[in-house]
């Protein structure tokens, strides 16, 4: 078991702090999907496409939460970095209860989050062992995210949901950013290199 | 004063069909089931994988989305240890080269009531990245 892995079984108090300007812009997304809620509730079928699409939207949320909770408590990050992180996680946080909040009021139940056991297999943490992994682990993920919420943009019956997956995919992209300028990263040379 | 309008009128269009086709272009020709399957790159697919697919997916682990090792040559919903949807669950259908290129292009169209909504709408990103998942066999 790497020494990332011993650490990661242990939970510490992270992010509880304040949540920062970018988490109460992506918290005003929560009136639209409430609006939509309204709206799809008297669509049955889509309406449950629309709650699926959430909730692996969710799904994702989880695993970021979990992924920079693991970061920040491995040692590994300096304190910019770490301070960076825990911003980055308010934000996921912020998507975490604003798409829960949708679920519910569709009319879905909001998956939750898996064990800390499930994150540290799924992720493979077990091959982190320097602050650049976990850098890199987190720009994967970010990357991966945003290309998630932009490619379900069609699929949403609710269109106002696929603005707010537009704005997901946004926040996403910005982490990404922030984390391949972190990691001395080219940016890409070519437009339209996310969700193609 | 009207020269420079036909001008602007002439710049507007113009500067409308550049922004246009540079938008367009990505998603041209519309993904349709009917589209001609493309020869696959399995390296450009490992790439296409990892920037499309690995938000959700990974080849050894169920995450998000099943584990990808063998998928092709699966019958769809039996990645061991993954809970899927009853949609998928109960599907009779099997990914090879064919099935998963629609299945891409519109899983919800495939198998209604899968879980999975995201689309590959590009047919080269599709062929390329089931040439990839093809690599991956079962046996390593």
């Amino acid at each position: 078991m790497s020494e990332l892995v011993r650490l990661a079984s242990r939970r510490t108090a992270l992010g509880r702090g304040v949540l920062s300007l970018g988490a109460l812009a992506v918290l005003s997304a929560e009136p639209v999907m409430a609006a939509a809620a309204r709206r799809s509730g008297r669509q049955g079928q889509a309406r449950a496409g629309d709650i699926d699409i959430l909730n692996v939207a969710l799904g994702l949320e989880h695993e970021a939460i979990e992924a920079y909770q693991i970061g920040a408590e491995s040692g590994l990050l300096t304190p910019p970095v770490l301070a960076l992180a825990v911003d980055f996680q308010s934000h996921h946080k912020a998507h975490r209860d604003a798409l829960a909040s949708t679920i519910a009021q569709l009319g879905g139940r909001a998956v939750a989050a898996k064990s800390r056991a499930d994150y540290v297999a799924g992720l493979e943490i077990a091959k982190i062992s320097t602050a650049i992994d976990v850098l890199r682990l987190a720009a994967r993920l970010e990357k991966g995210a945003a290309n998630a919420y932009l490619g379900v943009i069609p699929s949403f019956t609710d269109r106002s949901l696929a603005h707010v997956s537009a704005r997901l995919a946004a926040d996403e992209t910005m982490h990404w950013t922030a984390l391949a300028r972190a990691l001395g990263d080219d940016l890409p040379k070519a437009a339209l290199t996310f969700g193609a | 004063m009207r020269a420079f309008i036909a001008a602007t009128l002439v710049l507007t269009g113009v500067t409308g069909l550049i922004w246009a086709q540079a938008y367009a272009a990505p998603n041209a020709p519309p993904a349709t089931a009917s589209a001609a399957i493309s020869v696959g790159n399995a390296a450009r697919g490992a790439i296409v994988y990892t920037n499309r697919c690995a938000g959700c997916h990974s080849i050894e682990v169920n995450r998000v989305g099943p584990a990808h090792r063998g998928v092709v040559g699966r019958r769809a919903g039996t990645a061991a240890g993954f809970t899927y949807s009853p949609a998928l669950k109960n599907a009779t259908l099997s990914f090879n080269e064919a099935t998963l290129d629609r299945w891409l292009i519109n899983p919800q169209a495939t198998v209604p009531g899968t879980r999975m909504f995201f689309r590959l709408s590009a047919a080269q990103e599709r062929a390329d990245v089931i040439a990839y998942l093809k690599t991956q066999s079962v046996a390593r």
